[in-house]
């Protein structure tokens, strides 16, 4: 069954655009999301690495699109290859440290990173604007062809494309050797490294690749928001992936997929109906995961199953 | 010379409420290997309420504060009952998600409740003026604050060295399963010192209020560095955690001081270079 999902979500995403013409600045905000919580998922659901600051990377990209952007060149896919460039660079630089270290540390060096990137980038007021935000971007017409426009037609259609694209290269990274050796290493590390896998570099490797397309997500929310704000580095944005991942599910891409848009309309549905008292039913959420679906709400159909069957299978 | 003064008496008097709030903290890591991310709200819940019954109840203040204190360990041993006791044994990850969720709904508790503007705790008399020491003045808060923290380590020390309790909580970290085994209720050691560690975050929140402002957002703010704290001190150190808290003090103190401007950023690049170098912390086990 897994098989079909990704081309019923493409399905869905195709069919929102249709439904929801007004809303496409949201859709357009939880597509983003979905990228980044993917590469949460590379790092996480497959690596093993518990991270809560992923958003440093997704910061560093979308600052690098955007600097790129207003200085060298506005081609909005010279600009994604920028912030992938940026949040790779910075994943391996802080990956070499933190991966030595395991447990809470790992956790607490990674959300480290991102405010010391926050701390940065709100410095170095003459570059990026700091507190302020870096402003200013304009982005020339993808591909040439097709101008970014007001409602945000196009902006839905080349993020839809670019999450496509990286749920591919990772189910194709998922299959190859290399993924199996991260699901390896997420079940045993020592079992990896006593049949000769370097578990330190492969996780290294791991943690880069998930800083790269966290690095695109960033890119993608500078080229179409035309702003990049100090929030891309807040630790809530690191913790909010995190919700949406295990909401849906590690280890499997739709999951992600799924987790974001259900959180992101949650959300969405409650901050708009109560803007005083919406925590209380994100926070509400997140315990019933925890207690009611440790393993996500891709793992509901099965729960189901076995509810319906009967008690024959119950308890297995 | 006064500067290097002030930056000690800051350091240290921040240091001290950083320990208070964090030991609680280290030693429910150290002991039920729980990753609390909730902790920083019950320093909040303590001084929500210290501000509730000053402010809108018109309590004096040092009767005020008991009952704050007692009024945050009365929440926390609930919640230690219907949430923590089923993520004991639940992986990292999901223990850090329940614990965020936990977060949130004190956020938002506390923000229907008291709205989210500062909640003041204003300090009585005796607390806020100056007091001559003949070659200089101080604020005889820090002055305060400093004696508390030093009460506190000598009296988890003595609950630790000295007391039946303490020897059945030693005995609980070093082996759970054996402890329980010959007959230590190692359920009600868990309860009483998450119990203990709520309280103790109250009295920091409180008396810290002047350094670490209370906001319903405060959880959230200062969460990172309580956890440095644990991090950096060794999960389930008492000593590490006090070393590592009045290190963090001095150290953030003196940045603000001497390099104001990069200040944040040396700090957390200190911490990420301790880290590297000792991951178990000062005092941690490996």
């Amino acid at each position: 069954m897994g098989r079909f999902v990704p081309l019923i979500l493409l399905a869905v995403a195709v069919g929102l655009y249709f439904l929801l013409p007004y809303n496409l600045a949201f859709l357009t905000r939880i597509l983003i999301m979905v990228l980044l919580v993917l590469s949460l998922d590379l790092v996480l659901g497959y690596a093993g690495i518990a991270t809560l600051g992923q958003a440093a990377m997704y910061g560093a990209g979308a600052y690098a699109a955007g600097l790129f952007a207003i200085h060298v060149w506005a081609d909005p896919l010279a600009g994604l290859v920028a912030g992938a460039v940026a949040g790779a660079i910075l994943a391996l630089v802080s990956g070499l440290v933190i991966l030595r270290a395991q447990g809470l540390t790992v956790i607490m060096l990674t959300i480290a990173v991102a405010q010391i990137c926050a701390e940065i980038a709100n410095r170095a007021r003459d570059i990026t604007g700091g507190a302020d935000g870096l402003r200013g971007i304009r982005m020339d017409p993808v591909l040439g062809l097709f101008e970014f426009d007001f409602v945000g037609q196009v902006g839905y259609w080349y993020a839809l494309i670019v999450v496509a694209v990286i749920f591919c290269f990772l189910m194709v990274l998922g299959r190859s050797s290399f993924g199996l050796s991260l699901r390896g290493i997420h079940e045993s590390p020592a079992r990896m490294g006593a049949i000769g896998v370097s578990v330190y570099w492969r996780r290294v490797a791991a943690y880069t690749i998930g800083g790269a397309i966290a690095g695109i997500a960033g890119a993608l929310t500078a080229q179409i928001t035309q702003l990049v704000s100090l929030e891309t580095f807040a630790f809530v944005l690191s913790a909010e992936a995190l919700i949406m991942l295990i909401l849906g599910g590690t280890g499997r891409l739709y999951g992600a997929a799924i987790g974001t848009f259900v959180f992101m309309w949650a959300h969405h549905t409650a901050a708009s109906n109560d803007p005083f008292n919406w925590l209380f039913v994100i926070g509400a959420m997140v315990l019933a995961v925890v207690f009611l679906l440790p393993k996500g709400l891709i793992s509901m159909p099965a729960a189901l199953t076995q509810i319906f069957k009967g008690g024959r299978d119950a308890g297995t | 010379m006064s500067l290097l003064l002030n930056i000690a008496v800051d350091g240290v008097a921040y240091g001290m409420i950083l320990f208070m709030i964090a030991v609680g903290l280290s030693v429910t890591m150290g002991l039920m290997r729980v990753v609390n991310l909730a902790h920083g709200g019950f320093a909040m819940i303590g001084g929500a309420l210290a501000h509730w019954l000053l402010q809108d109840l018109g309590f004096g203040f040092w009767l005020a504060v008991p009952l704050a204190v007692a009024g945050t360990v009365a929440l926390a041993l609930p919640l230690e009952r219907l949430i923590y006791r089923r993520i004991y044994d639940f992986g990292e990850l999901q223990q850090v998600l329940a614990t965020i969720g936990l977060t949130f709904l004190m956020i938002a508790s506390v923000n229907l409740w008291q709205g989210s503007s500062l909640l003041s705790i204003p300090l009585p008399s005796a607390l806020s003026q100056p007091v001559d020491l003949g070659f200089r003045t101080l604020p005889f808060h820090r002055i305060f604050v400093i004696a508390l923290g030093l009460a506190v380590i000598i009296g988890l020390w003595w609950l630790i060295d000295r007391t039946r309790f303490g020897i059945k909580l030693r005995a609980a970290v070093d082996n759970r399963a054996t402890a329980s085994s010959i007959g230590i209720d190692t359920g009600k050691i868990y309860m009483a010192s998450f119990g203990i560690g709520a309280g103790l975050a109250a009295i920091g929140g409180i008396f810290g209020a002047e350094l670490l402002p209370i906001d319903a957002y405060y959880p959230l703010r200062y969460m990172v560095l309580f956890l440095i704290v644990v991090a950096i001190g060794g999960m389930g150190s008492i000593p590490g955690s006090f070393a590592a808290a009045l290190g963090i003090g001095l150290t953030e103190t003196a940045a603000r001081y001497l390099v104001p401007d990069i200040a944040t950023i040396a700090f957390f690049a200190l911490v990420i270079a301790l880290l590297a170098l000792r991951p178990q912390g000062l005092m941690g086990r490996a």
